[in-house]
């Protein structure tokens, strides 16, 4: 990991648009006049042909990104995740997922996150939304690294794919030499076999934090990170489930319908342990800092520290 | 094509959609009727498609914004050979390629799934930027209802169409004056169409949705527009074409029972002789 460095997600989307443009002629992007904000006014900047205005007109971006994609051009639909998977998802499930058509959407501030814009922008529902959609295939990554990677997955992948991305500046984690992203595949970042704690997005760096401060206690947390909402890495989950027979699972999003509900489906279909669910419980967000929000919703270090021990100790008693 | 055969086909249509309809005793016969001569026209007169190579780079494309209404669509793609008519018999049941609203993965000729009012015209507005970014010449044709047009994703549409100069598409009102709960008017105006779509940036060119002279003016006019999308405005009668169910709002989304059935098909039948009548003199 490197010490220090930082990148918000919504970064790397745009420097990877940039980088896969150079590569792709048949690569546009769409856009619903938050280029400054989704980063891809760096697209923009470099390929001003490919990037495609459509004013603060989601749905229809949307379709119109459905109708190209039948042209054989390959589009990167960016707006925030609230304004896709929120106000466009009969969009994306009628005119993208049912005939799956090759779109992909770049849904930046995702979560909490977002901050100071608050609750209206806070989109703590596009996993579960995204998700059950038929082959769509429902990604957020991690850091910078992983984010580039998903976005070129992406557009290798021939099929719809939604992208979350986050607003704020995050640790680079996945800078090492072994690393490699494919999609569906979860990634262990941790053994240990006391219990497992599955995250994805910004949150996977707070869960390795967490899983430090577990050690001081003489528990062995296992690391996952699930990048890849959908398809579900099931084997991975399985496994873990079997091995350390409890499972946690961490993610700026509610806890109804996201990676939790994901992973409670493969592990309660086979009775193989209890899943506790992290996540933003039932409520809206509102306004304040980023930072400020993760610890009031128990998203940071600490919050899942604590919330892990609270399980244990449950299960423990139970 | 002269207008003669093209009335003669649109006729075979009418009868085609009404059989398909009451043999899967569910579907939209209203709107069916009121957008068959159109189909008629596109498939058999305007469009460059090719039935042997649906999928053919270079064809012109239409999306049924109004998906509802497709029966008389795949009826007319049928008659054009992209499947055999046999198999119209199985619109809307178990296994079908003829799904209730029209499919691109499973209907040769179906060139966008739809269903979900005010998506396809966006769809057909992206399928024409993508040949106009792709230096390609095929047209792009998209049918909305005048209901449909409530629908504020249109309007998105039309103003991305006309802001990206958009002349190879080709927008076409089915203005039949009903929706599903009454008529436009009834549940909300949206007249004046013709301003509406103009103020939008649209060349509006206003038709006879019945009268195949009529519909070849309009779109040889529409095809030489240049710098701006069309819009097409053509009045028609919903029901067209069997007598209890013109501009009857209860046939929306009806079948016709036995009874009707045998009266609406004697009255087609009818006109299928009088045409046929008109042939020989």
């Amino acid at each position: 990991m490197s010490e220090g460095k930082k990148i918000a997600t919504r970064m790397s989307y745009g420097n990877a648009l940039v980088e896969l443009g150079q590569e792709h002629d048949d690569l546009m992007v769409f856009e619903a006049d938050l280029g400054g904000a989704t980063k891809t006014t760096i697209f923009r900047d470099a390929f001003p042909d490919r990037h495609i205005e459509c004013g603060i007109a989601e749905a229809n971006m949307v379709g119109v990104a459905a109708g190209i994609s039948t042209t054989g051009i390959v589009p990167f639909v960016s707006s925030f995740a609230m304004f896709t998977a929120g106000r466009s998802f009969d969009q994306i499930r009628n005119s993208v997922g049912y005939p799956h058509l090759n779109v992909k959407i770049g849904a930046t501030h995702g979560g909490i996150s977002v901050g100071q814009d608050g609750a209206t922008h806070q989109c703590n529902e596009d996993f579960a939304l995204m998700r059950t959609i038929p082959g769509m295939v429902v990604i957020c990554p991690s850091d910078d690294i992983e984010a580039k990677a998903a976005v070129k997955a992406a557009y290798d992948y021939n099929g719809p794919v939604y992208m979350r991305f986050g607003r704020v500046a995050v640790p680079v984690i996945n800078d090492n030499p072994d690393y490699q992203f494919e999609i569906g595949k979860g990634v262990l970042l941790k053994e240990g076999e006391d219990l497992t704690i599955i995250a994805n997005g910004l949150l996977v760096h707070a869960a390795l934090e967490a899983a430090k401060m577990l050690e001081e206690d003489g528990i062995h947390a296992r690391v996952l990170n699930m990048h890849t909402i959908k398809p579900l890495d099931e084997e991975l989950v399985i496994k873990a489930a079997k091995e350390t027979g409890k499972i946690v699972t961490v993610e700026e999003h509610s806890v109804i319908g996201g990676l939790g509900s994901a992973v409670s489906d493969v592990v309660c279909e086979r009775g193989l342990a209890p899943v506790h669910k992290i996540g933003v419980k039932d409520v809206f967000g509102e306004s304040a800092l980023a930072e400020e929000l993760l610890e009031k919703h128990g998203l940071d270090a600490k919050g899942i520290y604590q919330d892990v021990k609270n399980f244990l100790e449950a299960q423990r008693e139970a | 094509m002269n207008q003669l055969e093209l009335e003669k086909i649109a006729n075979t249509i009418r009868k085609e959609t009404i059989s398909m309809i009451y043999n899967a005793k569910s579907g939209h016969p209203g709107g069916a009727l009121s957008a068959i001569d159109i189909f008629t026209y596109l498939y058999f007169d305007e469009m460059n498609v090719d039935s042997s190579d649906p999928e053919k780079e270079d064809r012109d494309r239409f999306v049924l914004s109004k998906g509802h209404t497709v029966p008389g669509l795949y009826a007319v793609l049928a008659e054009k050979g992209y499947f055999p008519k046999e198999i119209l018999k199985s619109y809307r049941k178990m296994g079908t390629i003829l799904q209730g609203h029209p499919d691109i993965k499973k209907t040769p000729g179906i060139d966008m799934s739809t269903g979900s009012l005010g998506q396809g015209i966006s769809a057909a507005v992206g399928m024409a930027f993508g040949a106009k970014a792709k230096n390609k010449e095929f047209r792009v044709y998209t049918m909305v209802g005048d209901g449909e047009i409530d629908e504020g994703q249109v309007w998105e549409a039309a103003m991305f169409a006309a802001h990206r100069k958009l002349d190879n598409l080709c927008v076409i009102v089915d203005n039949n004056g009903l929706q599903l709960d009454g008529t436009i008017e009834e549940i909300i105006g949206a007249d004046p169409l013709d301003k509406k779509f103009e103020a939008f940036g649209f060349c509006v060119i206003e038709a006879d949705g019945h009268d195949f002279g009529s519909l070849k003016e309009a779109f040889a006019k529409a095809r030489n527009v240049k710098g701006k999308p069309t819009a097409i405005i053509a009045k028609t009668v919903k029901g067209k074409g069997v007598s209890f169910m013109e501009n009857n709002v209860a046939w929306h989304g009806a079948a016709p029972n036995e009874e009707q059935y045998r009266q609406a098909m004697e009255e087609l039948e009818k006109e299928g002789a009088a045409l046929c009548q008109k042939e020989r003199r």
